[in-house]
């Protein structure tokens, strides 16, 4: 490989100093970035420990985008088994016209958001002559993920730019931002261009434009309905694997557990939130089975794990470590009341019967405070044991 | 009354090149250097002038602060050289040795019939008191410090490090009479702190008069710093004296014999030395003149252990604490992505998580080199720190307060209770390659300065 590495040193050279395009030096941000992905750099250690572990942010980043290709995969394949089930013609379609629909209509998501979010990033380091940070790699897999199949490419786009500029850069990118990326994009999008979000006309393909396509998703229906449970479309089965309505990337709890296994396995998520909020969003559960009052109320604590976005929202977003709490004890209360929120916010919002994003996002908000008051804790404790001995 | 402490967090780094227990053949070193930079916050004042002769344990430079405090040569012979760096900073004072070491003699003296002014005064005119540290801060002692406690760590947890049974081997007369002298330096207890497991040796368990702790688990559970905050934490204002195992011998033989003996047993180790063993050596020696050949050229000779000993390079020489020599690969090479790099299955990469397929080999032991494996980065990934320092204070938060330099959090998150080897770890894991130790080193030299 040592031609691709005097090519890279090769390309450099012209924007060197004392080389014929000096003045564009800012462009070595970007090349460096290149060659770093290719070649983990000579660096060595200058103070401290004289050697370092194995891991670095690239690898951490790489292992979750693994853990996301599950659900990519299956997002893919369930966006044609919806568009079909919904025309009726499930039993003529073939498992490759199924998984080519949603190829087509998911890759140009992928590739818009990877293009916008990776062009910023590369834009403001070298404006800011740091180097690019690989945050944007999870966003840039996560946003597709969570919106619906049919978005057009310019709203994602400008979804895209918003959140990377406003929900990140301006705090100064990477490890700096208080919300999650991702949901700061779809947030914008939820609340920009709300007819494209929500309604039952939008999480199968063509919904809006053909009529014969309804499709709304579980939480919806149970939203709007007034009598029992037994209208239900779909059986707890298909809720688990995931073939139901929803976006891309959520529907299957199947493939977001074998992502949660991963994260688990590899040590990079966080057991702790996604534990806790397990146990707060089955605790909402059983209050709200407890009394029962309508739909959305009676069904089933578990069930309500298995749909919408709350298995992906857990998983793949409220342990982001950035805009999680940092404690340990933190993680606990913060998972805790993710699930908590998700289950309430689902149940009482009249207008969009979900609630994983705004739980997330108000739990980010709040998670510094959770943390101040974890480690003022720690501080009284540590005052404490002054006191006692001058008293 | 013993206490039994077990320590969970933390981390034993699986590095291969561990010495074997025997000796190999030391040369006399021919030169000796004496690092006024070994001791933190110690701004020396020379004592000798090139050109003079010295003895084994006569002064050469002193504390400009606490004045009484010297520190000494480790051998007979004539200073050649004052090597000053910039801004005229002493960096090292070269002695040529003479072929038979003289001693400056002092009479034999029983530390245990001995008043505390006594062997305070004793410690300082044989130059002995310079291998007391106090906490905080983990400076050499001040004169005018009244230790609630003295603590001597009996076993080393970190990677590679010499094993300090196999070192007191046969010294239990002088280890006895080294504790000795710490007790009449405090009104409170003198604590030997042993491991469960590592620590066998007779010369340690049977030592007296001392409050024996028994320690378990992985590095840094030999941190004297760990060891302190789990027996009794300390507070502001508080001050305690740590001295090291191998030191207390040497201090214990210097009081019996009136002698000051700078000899050491040091191991050679690490992937890149070539037979790791120990030797027989004294202090400030020339590496050359017991380090054989290491594997390449392309080697790092690092003195002390390999978390937090310094870069002295192959003609550098063993530093005034250390207790090994680390022989490490130089990583200066890039690694291509996939195939060492960030994206291959890392069968050669140890890391504390398990996101290399390494971890499916428990009992695999590494040939690390000095890389970053990784660009440093803005601190992403939490709980990192925290899975590998086992003391009550929040790790990451400590760190980020002191690089905001907000002294008074700082105080409050309990910088008093730690030294930047408790951080090592902390550093070794980090995925941001974050400089921890650097940073816990900046916070505790402004906490001394503004706090005193």
């Amino acid at each position: 490989m040592k031609f691709l590495h005097t090519a890279f040193q090769n390309m450099k050279h012209p924007f060197e100093k004392g080389g014929k395009f000096e003045k564009y030096n800012k462009v070595l941000t970007a090349i460096d970035a290149l060659e770093t992905f290719a070649f983990t750099p000579e660096e060595v250690t200058h103070t401290g420990s004289h050697i370092r572990d194995g891991i670095d942010l690239k690898r951490t980043m790489s292992v979750v985008i693994t853990a996301m290709i599950p659900c990519l995969l299956f997002g893919m394949y369930n966006a044609g088994y919806q568009h079909y089930r919904e025309l009726g013609e499930l039993a003529t379609a073939s498992f490759m016209d199924m998984f080519s629909i949603g190829l087509l209509k998911v890759l140009p998501l992928v590739v818009v958001s990877y293009g916008v979010g990776l062009g910023i990033e590369f834009g403001f380091a070298m404006y800011k002559g740091h180097s690019v940070e690989e945050g944007y790699l999870v966003t840039g897999m996560l946003i597709p993920l969570i919106v619906p199949v049919d978005i057009p490419l310019w709203m994602l786009a400008v979804a895209v730019a918003f959140a990377v500029v406003f929900g990140k850069e301006v705090f100064g990118g990477t490890g700096m931002n208080i919300l999650n990326v991702a949901l700061t994009a779809r947030a914008f999008l939820f609340f920009a261009y709300p007819t494209f979000m929500s309604g039952d006309k939008i999480w199968v393909h063509e919904g809006m434009t053909n009529d014969a396509i309804s499709g709304a998703t579980i939480l919806g229906d149970l939203a709007s309905m007034k009598g029992g449970l037994e209208t239900l479309r779909f059986s707890a089965q298909e809720m688990f694997i995931g073939l139901i309505p929803g976006s891309v990337g959520e529907t299957s709890t199947l493939a977001v557990l074998i992502g949660a296994g991963i994260l688990l396995l590899t040590g990079i998520g966080s057991w702790r939130i996604m534990l806790s909020a397990v146990l707060g969003g089955a605790s909402m559960g059983l209050i709200f089975n407890a009394f029962g009052a309508n739909g959305l109320m009676q069904f089933d604590w578990w069930q309500h794990m298995i749909v919408g976005g709350f298995a992906f929202g857990v998983v793949f977003m409220a342990t982001d470590p950035v805009t999680a709490a940092q404690t340990n004890t933190g993680k606990w209360i913060y998972g805790f009341l993710i699930g908590f929120l998700a289950i309430m916010i689902r149940v009482f919002n009249p207008a969009y019967p979900e609630g994983i994003m705004l739980a997330i996002l108000f739990m980010n908000v709040m998670a510094p405070l959770i943390d101040h008051y974890v480690v003022e804790g720690n501080i009284k404790k540590r005052l404490k044991r002054l006191n006692v001995k001058t008293a | 009354m013993s206490k039994d402490i077990k320590i969970n967090k933390g981390l034993n780094i699986p590095l291969k090149g561990e010495a074997d227990k025997v000796f190999g053949n030391a040369e006399r070193s021919d030169t000796f250097l004496v690092k006024p930079t070994d001791f933190k916050n110690f701004t020396p004042k020379l004592l000798v002038k090139e050109g003079e002769e010295v003895l084994a344990g006569s002064p050469l430079f002193y504390n400009k602060e606490y004045t009484d405090v010297k520190v000494g040569s480790p051998v007979s012979g004539e200073v050649v050289e004052v090597i000053r760096g910039a801004k005229r900073k002493i960096l090292g004072i070269k002695i040529l040795a003479d072929k038979e070491t003289r001693y400056a003699e002092f009479a034999a003296a029983d530390p245990s019939t001995m008043s505390r002014d006594a062997v305070k005064q004793r410690l300082l005119d044989q130059c002995l008191w310079p291998f007391i540290k106090r906490r905080p801060y983990a400076t050499v002692a001040r004169t005018t410090d009244e230790p609630m406690a003295i603590y001597v760590s009996g076993f080393d947890s970190a990677p590679l490090a010499a094993d300090v049974d196999f070192v007191l081997h046969g010294k239990d007369k002088e280890f006895q009479a080294g504790l000795e002298v710490l007790k009449q330096l405090t009104d409170g207890k003198v604590h030997l702190n042993l491991h469960r497991n590592l620590s066998t040796s007779d010369v340690l368990k049977s030592a007296k008069g001392v409050q024996v702790n028994w320690f378990s688990g992985p590095h840094p559970s030999g941190n004297v710093g760990i060891q302190i905050h789990h027996i009794k934490p300390l507070n502001k204002g508080e001050v305690v004296f740590t001295v090291a195992a191998q030191d207390v011998a040497l201090i214990g033989s210097a009081f019996l014999t009136g002698k000051y003996d700078a000899s050491r047993v040091v191991a050679v180790v690490g992937p890149a030395a070539n037979q790791p063993k120990y030797f027989r050596t004294i202090q400030g020696a020339a590496l050359k003149s017991f380090v054989a050949d290491a594997k390449s050229n392309n080697t790092r000779f690092v003195s002390g252990n390999v978390l937090t000993g310094k870069n002295v390079g192959a003609d550098g020489n063993l530093g005034f604490f250390d207790k090994e020599v680390t022989l490490l690969e130089e990583g200066n090479h890039a690694k291509f992505f996939i195939t060492e790099g960030w994206a291959g299955p890392g069968l050669g990469k140890f890391s504390a998580s398990r996101s290399y397929f390494s971890w499916l080999m428990p009992s695999k032991k590494y040939d690390l080199d000095t890389n970053t494996n990784g660009e440093k980065r803005a601190l992403v990934v939490t709980g990192e720190y925290e899975s590998v320092f086992p003391m009550d204070i929040y790790p990451q938060h400590l760190v980020k307060a002191i690089m905001i330099g907000d002294i008074e959090l700082m105080e409050n998150l309990g910088i008093y209770e730690v030294d930047d080897e408790d951080f090592a770890l902390c550093e070794y894991v980090c995925t941001s390659k974050t400089p921890v130790q650097q940073v816990v080193k900046e916070g505790l030299e402004l906490i001394e300065k503004e706090c005193g």
